[in-house]
């Protein structure tokens, strides 16, 4: 391609909400046939971005322009229409229609006499549109039956049918398996040959540099940096982004390894894992990786007595221990801060330290009558310790950032001194800056003694972080490999069954 | 977004200003109320035509402490109401064995009970939505009293039996109204002041984080079930004291008043907000409202269009005024 003109501009594009200025005079190009990644920690402005670009909110200043001609969206439809379109980390579907439905919801496709809808006509541009990105998804299907992977492709394909110039991927391999992921990167390419200019926003790092050919770096609502991939490296972006090395995000620290805590034999789920035998000492972070849906949550929560009809032995210091509830849990030492943090892991409304004291009100509050105080003070500590970021402990936990309420949840969980944590996707959507905190905050857990599981599905952090690693594939421990052992391309090859 | 974090903030001013607001604002309307029945008929400020007065919303009232609570915590009951006639149906069957009033009083709770835990075990063990299981046994209830009783009425209450329902405790203060202030304070302290009301509000606001946290949600709720039972039984005994008899019609379409007063009282139909304070002050206007329109003879059905109305417009009131105070769309 071509180093032509850009397709989409924007030139001192600002915008502000009371008391944040989410964009400040930022400027981007996305050229026709090209990838430009949008490179940012989360607040630096990438979603205000995408939805000025679609015509969900309105610049307070700056220009738009689209092939090379002053514009401006005044409303989604008027983006739709020239041909731009965001595919969301989340996508926003209607589990109960059918796919062709879901494609076409909002733009039907009409009969042109009757005005009635046209059906059969809708139903074949379905499929060739599914066909063109090789999803092999009958369109009468409804979606609820479609895996994740698989819906994440009609939403692609929703996006293709509106005759898409400009495409937005928002983090679109957040919830996608490594074969998903391939098929996108096909699709990326396909776009791309059709003339497509595309903006890839990704936390990934190895994504951005297998697909982009472009980068554009925000900090805070600023315009940092752009250019062209080739021309940079990871650590050069890194340090783009946040004015931190790689080093710094892993900030791995040796503790010293003593007697087993965790002993678990045997343990086993009718459906989702089996003969799962493993010993987790004092001071180590023991690291389990695996594809999206290898087993890893599933044991998490059966380990936490989320999950019924599990069967096998755990013995928590030499002691065999019965967990049915995430009470048993917590009362032998076991604490889980889950991947679903906002559905899961906190009350959003709910204050700061009421979420911190949620799990032992019983042991602040031994008579049952509350007391402010002491779940304040205990919080407190806390907190502060782990640098939640918040004018004081009485803010709502739906106010704070992904990252800080992360921090909430770990602050809970520390409070009621565990001797096993087990954090399942503990950076997942959180900023660089907050990431860093968190690994920092694991060797610190570690060298006082205590015991860390670490799920992940970011072989960087994994690899990183751990000791020792567990790879499982369809619910089965497949390798263990000690820190000195680890290879990508070795554990890659276990999760994927190789 | 990031950036937000470090500001002193607005929502938490706004909140407790919300909470502040939606409670006076309630009272500026019940003052208005008073105000204007007042100046409406020159019987209203009579001491014991109040007192009269407040016999026709403080049974309501007492379920509506306890309704509160289970409806902050993301459940319903619309049986109550049918809790009320099936308790009062027992406490008829044991009057007409001559039994004395502590034993009848004793059937009335027991009932009550045993109905809420009816309907808890459903919800909480066969994790049935509980307007769905409700509406069942709101029926159910309901029908059993009828079978029961056909058409007759039952009456064969001891004399003492009356002073529940009709008894003064001291000068015009009913025994019922008294009871409902005490019972008032102890929700009020069991909402706001106890590990179990804050349990309650974590899990009217996240279920699955409370479960998570190693709350155990399902005997929470199924606790507040049985909660909601029994004090449908101590209004079942205040009403059949009070009316001297048992129908099987007593206390029909009274679920539907005793939620109006807990969303009125600014309590979430979604659950995870409202408080006991709120709920006490639209229980009072409710009652102005009534006995004020009572007073200047309007019609029962006029009155329950104007009940309607105002429940609409009170709880619609503050979002609008929400929606012009902030036009410019969340970040």
């Amino acid at each position: 391609m071509s180093e032509s003109h850009s397709l989409f501009s924007l030139r001192g594009v600002s915008k502000s909400f009371p008391g944040v200025k989410a964009l400040d005079q930022v400027r981007l190009d996305l050229y026709p046939g090209q990838v430009t990644a949008l490179i940012g920690e989360n607040g630096a402005g990438k979603s205000t971005l995408v939805k000025t670009m679609t015509g969900i909110y309105q610049p307070d200043a700056g220009e738009l322009r689209f092939g090379g001609e002053l514009i401006s969206l005044d409303t989604p439809e008027a983006a739709r229409s020239l041909g731009i379109t965001a595919i969301h980390q989340e996508t926003v579907l209607f589990d109960e229609l059918s796919v062709t439905e879901n494609i076409f919801a909002g733009h039907y496709l009409t009969r042109a006499r009757s005005g009635r809808l046209d059906w059969p006509l809708m139903h074949a541009r379905a499929q060739q549109i599914l066909q063109d990105i090789e999803a092999p998804i009958d369109p009468k299907t409804p979606l609820k039956f479609l895996s994740i992977g698989q819906r994440h492709m009609v939403a692609i394909a929703r996006a293709l049918s509106f005759e898409a110039r400009v495409v937005i991927l928002d983090e679109p391999t957040a919830a996608l398996s490594h074969h998903e992921i391939e098929e996108l990167y096909g699709i990326v390419r396909r776009l791309k040959q059709a003339g497509c200019a595309i903006m890839f926003i990704s936390h990934k790092f190895d994504e951005i540099f297998a697909i982009a050919d472009r980068y554009t770096v925000f900090r805070d609502g600023c315009y940092v940096a752009d250019g062209k991939m080739e021309e940079v490296d990871e650590a050069q972006l890194v340090t783009l982004m946040v004015g931190r090395t790689v080093e710094q995000v892993y900030p791995k620290v040796e503790a010293a390894i003593g007697e087993p805590v965790l002993q678990v034999r045997n343990l086993r789920h009718p459906t989702e894992f089996d003969a799962i035998s493993f010993d987790l000492h004092q001071g180590e972070i023991l690291g389990f990786y695996g594809l999206v849906g290898a087993g890893r949550t599933e044991l998490m929560q059966a380990l936490f007595g989320v999950s019924s009809g599990v069967q096998g032995e755990v013995e928590i210091g030499q002691q065999a221990v019965t967990i049915r509830s995430p009470a048993d849990a917590i009362k032998a030492g076991i604490v889980y801060v889950p991947e679903e943090r906002q559905a899961q892991g906190v009350v959003l409304e709910l204050p700061i330290y009421q979420n911190i004291g949620l799990p032992q009100l019983s042991t602040i509050n031994a008579n049952g009558v509350l007391s402010d105080k002491a779940e304040y003070a205990l919080a407190d500590g806390y907190a502060r310790r782990l640098q939640v970021k918040a004018p004081d402990w009485r803010e709502k936990v739906g106010n704070l950032s992904g990252g800080n309420q992360q921090k909430v949840v770990i602050g809970k969980w520390l409070a009621t001194k565990p001797k096993v944590i087990i954090l399942d996707e503990p950076t997942k959507g959180i900023d660089i800056g907050s990431k860093a905190a968190v690994h920092a905050f694991m060797c610190e857990l570690v060298q006082e003694g205590l015991a860390v599981i670490m799920v992940s599905s970011e072989l960087p952090e994994v690899m990183g972080m751990s000791d020792r690693m567990i790879v499982m594939h369809e619910g089965l421990m497949v390798s263990e490999f000690k820190r000195d052992e680890f290879s990508a391309e070795r554990i890659v090859s276990a999760a994927t069954g190789g | 977004m990031e950036k937000i974090m470090h500001k002193p903030l607005l929502p938490r001013v706004s909140l407790s200003y919300r909470l502040l607001s939606w409670e006076f604002f309630l009272l500026l309307i019940t003052a208005a109320v008073f105000v204007i029945n007042s100046l409406a008929s020159p019987y209203f400020l009579d001491p014991w035509n109040l007192s009269d007065a407040s016999f026709n919303f403080v049974e309501k009232a007492i379920v509506a402490l306890p309704v509160a609570m289970l409806i902050i915590s993301r459940e319903i009951d619309l049986s109550i109401a049918s809790i009320i006639a099936l308790a009062s149906v027992a406490m008829g069957f044991v009057a007409q064995t001559g039994a004395g009033s502590p034993l009848i009083m004793l059937a009335g709770l027991g009932v009550g009970l045993l109905c809420g835990l009816i309907n808890g075990l459903l919800v909480t063990r066969f994790q049935i939505p509980s307007i769905v299981v409700t509406i069942g046994t709101m029926s159910l209830f309901r029908g059993i009293s009828y079978i029961l009783l056909g058409d007759t009425v039952m009456k064969d209450y001891p004399q003492d039996f009356a002073y529940f329902g009709q008894g003064y405790v001291y000068a015009m203060f009913s025994f019922e109204f008294v009871l409902f202030l005490v019972l008032a304070l102890v929700f009020y302290g069991l909402l706001h002041k106890t590990n179990f009301g804050r349990r309650t509000y974590a899990i009217g606001n996240n279920p699955t984080a409370a479960f998570y946290s190693g709350i155990n949600v399902a005997r929470h709720r199924l606790i507040l079930f049985v909660l909601v039972g029994l004090v449908c039984g101590l209004a079942a005994v205040l009403l059949t004291s009070r009316l001297g008899s048992t129908r099987p019609t007593i206390a029909l379409g009274w679920e539907l008043s005793i939620i109006t007063m807990v969303v009125l009282g600014g309590v979430n139909i979604m659950g995870g907000s409202g408080t006991i304070a709120g709920v006490f002050i639209a229980v009072f206007l409710m009652g102005l409202v009534t006995f004020g329109l009572g007073l200047i003879n309007v019609p029962g059905i006029v009155m329950s269009i104007i009940i309607g109305g105002m429940l609409i417009g009170v709880i619609a009131t503050p979002v609008l005024l929400k929606k012009f105070r902030n036009r410019k769309p969340a970040p």
